[in-house]
């Protein structure tokens, strides 16, 4: 277990250098550089801040340099707000959004595998098809339609909640509940299948005949089986809700990392850019180390090290 | 695809090409053919729409604002006063070209990469599917983001930028074909022939292939309508004066207290061609690969 933890740790590396690599030069290959958009500097002034960031040296002096600083931990200075790091703008706002993300992480989970075990219970009836129909709609009705319409249904129209900010636990649900309801779609259509393919088993029919709880057969004996493909897929849907915080955060005006990074690309703050690009690629990766282990504490088979 | 050749053991009726047999399976599946009639009527309202639409597509009314759903105007005005119709028919052009030529960007890209991988086998097969495991773990919208802003928001980059995202699945499909089908005969036959490589991969083992390539191309479109639905959305996609469903939802959710069917209408366009395509990419999978269990169709 420790030669595989070890060995996934070091998978890691390469992903992590080939992300912060291509965000790097994608950046630096672009026309224009971050300053040439503010028509009020000259042209002294813009050679002078580029000097002032190291832009004008060599791109391999400054990818190594950048490198350099990751390592260390070192993100920056943002270029768009002079006064903050990347780091500091990153403290802030990241609370907020993994607050959410979890938050939406969890009700995709737990609504996701009640929806699956109750359509794999009965299948081919209405219990199944319902809780499917709706998963099939939570896939199709894309975040940035689902958030608007909550929005004008349950706070416009009946005013239970506010339309957009991140003060009080109610203004927590309606943004965790458009993040997460396509996730818990997937989720629900995973477990489904997975539990189908588990229930008609021999040892659940053994442990049938010896009297076990049909309770304790589905959550604990078909359960822990049927969440190997679940498991599996929590590292997309990690790097969905990711890119999906972009517009929830949008809608809701909620002031976490995701909506910095959108206004960070519409300011081409490249330094803040870069310094989320790297951050979230760190975070994906962890994530996906997380699963891996998860993986391998559900299924000994896939502890196996293959090179 | 192995399934579909492996058919001529049970030829007791006439014979039937598989191509047919699994048309006649899938027209046996209302969902699948549900969707196949949205996405063509879709498909033919986008092509002609600069003869159906019933205003011009900048034509504004200032005057009449923004106005509910009428008999002049079916689908209501925006602000302006522009026919929503009209406007989400042009839209509708851009989002089906955005999806479907992404698509092919990714159809070529993940075709191409996984047949030599597969072809190839060996290290060089390991090193490219491992490189395709690296790729996998970058989170990829947020690279089509940071291109977008840093080389412009242009239609084709569009293409380009999302195609670019979307093959690696594709990859992993073709290679796992291509790694059954290298060991048939007919490439044996063909490589003592003396063809060359090239010839051998896409003209001989990639048709063999193309069941799992059409199903998971269905099922790609969504995917990458979505994702330009979503950047458009964030103001990072199409651009205005062009328009799309996804910045139509983007326009109809800022004034959505007022004016609420300016996004619900585009909000429902855009979820039932998902729907539909998504149907019909199921539809298709059990059509071509009878062996699929239809219990454990997951996502």
């Amino acid at each position: 277990m420790i030669r595989f933890v070890v060995n996934r740790l070091l998978q890691a590396v390469p992903v992590l250098l080939a992300a912060v690599t291509i965000a790097f030069f994608l950046v630096r290959l672009a026309p224009g550089g971050p300053f040439t958009q503010e028509k009020s500097f000259s042209e002294e002034s813009i050679r002078r801040l580029n000097d002032h960031y190291g832009l004008n040296d060599p791109v391999g002096v400054q990818y190594a340099r950048y490198i350099g600083n990751l390592l260390r931990g070192n993100l920056g200075p943002s270029f768009k707000y002079s006064n903050r790091t990347v780091n500091e703008i990153i403290s802030e706002t990241f609370p907020v959004s993994l607050e959410l993300g979890c938050l939406a992480l969890g009700f995709a989970t737990c609504i996701g595998l009640a929806a699956g075990i109750l359509a794999a219970l009965r299948p081919n009836t209405w219990r199944d098809y319902t809780p499917m129909a709706l998963a099939m709609t939570g896939i199709c009705v894309p975040s940035f339609v689902l958030g608007p319409l909550l929005v004008l249904v349950f706070a416009i129209q009946a005013g239970w909640f506010n339309a957009a900010g991140w003060d009080t636990a109610a203004d927590r649900l309606l943004p965790a509940i458009t993040l997460g309801s396509a996730y818990a779609a997937y989720i629900a259509r995973l477990t489904r299948g997975s539990m189908l393919e588990i229930l008609p088993a021999d040892f659940i029919r053994t442990s049938r005949a010896t009297g076990v709880l049909e309770r304790r057969i589905v959550t604990r004996y078909a359960l822990k089986n049927a969440l190997i493909p679940v498991v599996s897929f929590m590292g997309p849907a990690a790097a969905g809700i990711v890119t999906g915080s972009f517009v929830v955060e949008t809608i809701f005006n909620i002031p976490g990392m995701g909506k910095m990074f959108v206004q960070a690309a519409f300011n081409r703050d490249y330094s803040l850019i870069l310094g989320l690009v790297a951050f979230y690629s760190l975070l994906i990766v962890i994530f996906n180390f997380a699963v891996d282990i998860a993986l391998a504490w559900l299924d000994p088979r896939l502890r196996k090290v293959t090179s | 695809m192995t399934g579909l050749s492996s058919s001529e053991g049970i030829r007791t009726g006439p014979v039937r090409s598989p191509w047919r047999e699994a048309w006649r399976r899938l027209a046996g599946n209302p969902a699948a053919m549900t969707g196949l009639a949205v996405i063509a009527v879709l498909g033919v309202l986008s092509v002609l729409a600069p003869w159906l639409a019933p205003y011009g597509y900048e034509t504004q009314n200032l005057e009449l604002g923004a106005a509910p759903p009428s008999v002049a105007h079916w689908l209501g005005t925006d602000v302006l006063g522009r026919d929503l119709l009209t406007r989400m028919l042009y839209g509708g052009r851009i989002s089906l070209l955005v999806g479907v030529c992404a698509t092919a960007v990714s159809l070529v890209i993940g075709t191409a990469y996984g047949a030599m991988s597969g072809y190839a086998g060996g290290k060089t097969d390991a090193f490219m599917m491992r490189l395709v495991d690296i790729l996998y773990a970058i989170p990829f919208t947020v690279f089509v983001i940071v291109l977008m802003v840093a080389f412009g928001r242009n239609l084709l980059l569009l293409f380009a930028a999302i195609g670019a995202v979307e093959w690696l699945t594709m990859a992993r499909i073709v290679r796992g074909q291509v790694l059954a089908v290298k060991q048939e005969m007919f490439v044996q036959a063909a490589a003592i022939q003396g063809l060359s490589h090239a010839r051998i991969v896409f003209l001989h083992i990639v048709p063999n292939v193309l069941g799992p390539v059409i199903v998971y191309t269905t099922l790609t479109i969504p995917r990458v309508m979505l994702l330009e639905a979503f950047l458009s959305f964030l103001g990072l996609g199409v651009q205005a004066p062009m328009s799309s469903w996804g910045l139509l939802i983007r326009d109809g959710a800022e004034v959505m207290e007022s004016f609420p069917w300016l996004m619900v209408f585009p909000g429902v366009v855009l979820a039932a061609t998902l729907f539909a395509l998504n149907f019909l990419g199921d539809g298709l999978r059990d059509a071509l690969d009878p062996r699929f269990d239809r219990k454990r169709s997951g996502p």
